[in-house]
């Protein structure tokens, strides 16, 4: 073991101790540092006192401002709710026109709907509603079950495609896999996809076209669903053909792969899953993104 | 070594390898059966080392007394530390593009990031931190204790043991092998190999302190033994586990819920607080004093703050959980402490720095110095940072948002990184007999690298994390949530493209690293620079 000897730079004394050549110097603790340990200490003290935070046998001691972090959440959301409980009450008894030509509950109803879109709708629709491949687009007009207010609440409350089987009230309508079940020859369908491609304003095969136009209104019937002029039917569901709006795709191979063996998309019936106030909700805001209609 | 011992430990190996082949014969999944292969690949290996060692073994290794130190496996733990980070740092950058860039996931469930992320956690905390600290360890404590390291060559055992825990834990995440406990991945069978492992180095480590020629323990042997004995408690307490089968890798958290998740976080915490801070103040307490050729600032200082921290630390892990199941006075008892934890912390930082007091001028020409002394500064803010976060209200904020993983990365890469990488350049000339590194420019242009890149990754993920929390809790005058999440993560972008090329910084930086460890093991000095110091002489 080395002597005890001073530091030349610091003035300090070292400890007498040396590893390796490593020697330390007697500096007492510094003042500062130790003060604010006895800080922290007192304060964690106090801190400790106010909460919840010893374990006793049968419980737990709860602090002398008896709160936890469950009652704080609560007290919260009862404010909040107190706070909208005449709107939230508004929004279930009046009909949807009623809110929509109230400024004040529009409004509400607005944002309220807003909220509830991002939590349950844009995982399809996307954030701002415009939808995706197989999710239809809200911002626009185009409808394929409707835009009116009734007809946007009944799409949210009831789904589409929603377990049919058990839920009647779901809008159900499915195109034929015209293709696959061998319901048309290859040639017509080589003909309608030019007469679709022509209906919707693309570059097609004029003379196919024509013959597609036998198959879209006699053969096959498409118009049936799709409208003489694939104008779109909305209450059988059935898209419009005569714009470049598309849902699986619009160019000559996806028409084709849509009319072989079409794909269907689904939506959930939030009937059960939300309240009213906030179908209704969504309802007012879907139809505010820009194609909401008349009724 | 004698050579019946020698066959007793082959005997041993052999067995081990036919173990490993049963397993393999009767794996219930590939994980498994990937790892029983592994096992016997590396038992036929150890053997077939051993064989050709023992001829000349009694002889080559007579004379060997305690007043020889053992530093090859030093060597070999800084190699393999060396090439982790470069690894480890290489995985951080993937795994943050992938964030930035999704489509580099390759819809593939071996490359995807949920999978390779602990690939990167493991590679940098336990492979790079790891082996330095095994290295560093095994130097310290033997040349603070005068005498070789205890138990012959098991600390070679410790090595290579170590090594096959990590081969083991990363290919097991890329087949999907995981337990989903931070930090804490790897499965049963692989967790009782690294319990073995580690109660041999504990053995070694201890062993050699008993042993020891002096009369007081360095304190840089204080904290290397308390993260040792810490690790091993942890390891064991976490990992309990019931497997479905002993020929499968899946099991079964012996817990459930709060008490689960309480466990995992106790271990989650503590990996932070033993594993990257108590022993990587071991590390500065040995190589600061060295560098500076300075006395340690106070000893009445480190002992106070050693068993301050040590005590203290194990009660912080459920400021992970604030606001969860996790019943209210447990989570007060987490925030106190570690609000309490902030002096015995700084405690270290004090040290560190003071101990540079008549030495300042030193950090204009010694960029060795310069790359320890910010890893204190380093770890100052890290350690004010975090029990900062462990307020409740600022935890509201925080959690679950990218501030964590900044505030993890300013320490792990400026405190872990920096201290363990000083450390290497410290330990290479010395360990191969170099009279000097291969550069010193391109030590200087490693610490500037680092230190922007860990600038660019620490800001970044304030502002990101800042931001996602703000927007995650932003409502309208109405009450109702402004943003949805998809908002929120497209809203951070830009800050995980800058994160990415801090990342990427670092990575360069541990290039250099390599090349520069490489040529001066192989004796050379950079051109020019050899010119330099026989001009300054």
């Amino acid at each position: 073991m080395a002597e005890r000897e001073r530091d030349e730079v610091t003035g300090t004394e070292t400890t007498g101790h040396e590893w390796d050549g490593i020697r330390e110097l007697d500096t007492p603790l510094p003042r500062w540092w130790l003060w604010t340990f006895y800080a922290t200490i007192v304060w964690g003290v106090g801190y400790m006192l106010a909460y919840p935070s010893l374990p006793l046998i049968n419980t737990n001691y709860k602090g002398f401002l008896g709160t936890t972090n469950r009652m704080q959440l609560h007290q919260e959301l009862k404010e909040v709710n107190t706070a909208r409980a005449e709107k939230l009450q508004q929004l279930e008894n009046l009909s949807l026109q009623d809110i929509r030509q109230n400024d004040e509950l529009f409004q509400f109803a607005n944002r309220m709907g807003a909220a509830a879109f991002k939590v349950n709708c844009v995982q399809c629709h996307q954030a701002g509603g415009q939808g995706a491949y197989g999710y239809p687009n809200l911002a626009d007009d185009d409808w394929i079950w409707g835009g009116t207010l009734e007809d946007i609440h009944y799409s949210i409350t009831h789904g589409i495609r929603y377990n049919p089987d058990t839920n009647e009230e779901t809008r159900t309508s499915e195109m034929p896999a015209f293709g696959k079940d061998q319901i048309l020859e290859p040639a017509q369908i080589d003909a309608v996809v030019e007469y679709v491609l022509k209906l919707s304003g693309q570059e097609h095969d004029a003379k196919k076209a024509e013959a597609g136009q036998t198959v879209y209104m006699e053969d096959a019937g498409c118009n049936g669903c799709h409208g003489d002029k694939g104008e779109g039917i909305k209450d059988v569901g059935g898209p419009r053909l005569n714009d470049q709006i598309w849902l699986f795709g619009g160019t000559r191979e996806e028409i084709r792969a849509q009319i072989f063996n079409p794909k269907h998309g689904v939506m959930p019936a939030w009937k059960g899953k939300l309240d009213k106030a906030t179908i209704k909700a969504l309802t007012i805001y879907v139809h505010s993104l820009g194609g909401g209609v008349g009724s | 070594m004698s050579i019946p011992m020698r066959m007793v430990q082959m005997g041993l190996l052999g067995v081990f390898g036919l173990l490993a082949l049963y397993m393999a014969a009767n794996a219930r999944d590939t994980a498994f059966a990937v790892h029983a292969w592994i096992f016997f690949a590396a038992a036929v290996l150890g053997l077939f080392w051993m064989a050709r060692q023992t001829s000349y073994d009694g002889v080559r290794k007579q004379g060997v007394g305690d007043d020889e130190y053992m530093m090859d496996v030093v060597k070999a733990g800084v190699i393999a530390a060396v090439f982790w980070a470069v690894v480890g740092f290489a995985m951080g950058v993937y795994v943050a593009s992938e964030l930035a860039w999704p489509f580099l996931n390759w819809d593939t469930s071996n490359t995807n990031f949920g999978r390779l992320r602990p690939v990167h956690t493991t590679a940098v905390i336990f492979a790079f931190g790891g082996n330095a600290l095994i290295a560093t360890s095994f130097y310290v404590v033997q040349r603070t204790n005068r005498t070789r390291l205890a138990f012959g060559n098991l600390a070679w055992f410790v090595f290579w043991g170590y090594q096959l825990f990590i081969v083991l834990a990363a290919t097991g995440y890329v087949l999907g092998a995981t337990q989903g406990r931070e930090y804490a991945e790897p499965e049963w069978y692989v967790d009782i190999w690294l319990a073995i492992v580690w109660v041999a180095y504990f053995l070694v480590f201890f062993g050699t302190i008993v042993k020891r020629k002096v009369k007081h323990i360095y304190v840089a042997n204080w904290f290397y033994l308390s993260f040792i004995i810490t690790v091993a408690m942890l390891h064991i307490g976490n990992n309990l586990a019931v497997p479905v089968s002993f020929f499968g890798s899946k099991s079964y958290s012996l817990l459930s819920g709060a008490p689960d998740a309480i466990t995992q976080w106790w271990y989650g915490h503590n990996a932070v607080g033993f594993f990257l801070t108590a022993a990587f103040l071991g590390m500065m307490y040995y190589f600061i004093p060295k560098q500076a050729d300075r006395p340690v600032y106070s000893y009445r200082l480190s002992i106070i703050h050693f068993w301050a921290l040590t005590f203290i630390y194990i009660w912080a892990g459920p400021h992970h959980l604030h606001y969860t199941a996790l019943p209210d006075w447990v989570q007060t008892l987490g925030m106190v402490m570690s609000v309490i934890l902030w002096m015995p912390s700084w405690g270290g930082m004090i040290n560190g720095l003071m101990t540079l007091s008549g030495a300042w001028d030193k950090l204009r020409t010694d960029p060795i110095l310069r790359m320890l002394v910010i890893s204190v500064a380093f770890y100052g803010m890290s350690t004010f940072e975090g029990p900062m976060m462990s307020i409740k209200s600022v935890n509201a904020l925080s959690h679950y948002t990218d501030w964590t993983v900044g505030h993890v990365h300013s320490g792990a890469l400026g405190w872990v990184g920096m201290i363990s990488m000083g450390a290497v350049y410290y330990l290479v000339p010395r360990l191969w007999g170099r009279e000097r590194l291969y550069s010193y420019t391109l030590v200087s242009w490693h610490f500037w690298l680092a230190t922007l890149g860990i600038v660019l990754y620490a800001a970044s993920m304030w502002v990101s994390g800042i931001m996602q929390g703000l927007m995650w809790r932003e409502y309208d005058d109405q009450g109702f949530l402004v943003y949805s999440f998809v908002e929120t993560v497209e809203a951070m972008h830009p800050y995980y493209v800058i994160r990415a090329l801090g990342g990427t910084f670092f990575l360069v930086g541990g290039l250099l690293m390599a090349y520069n460890v490489w040529q001066t093991i192989r004796g050379r000095v950079r051109a020019g620079e050899a010119a330099l110091v026989e001009a300054r002489a």
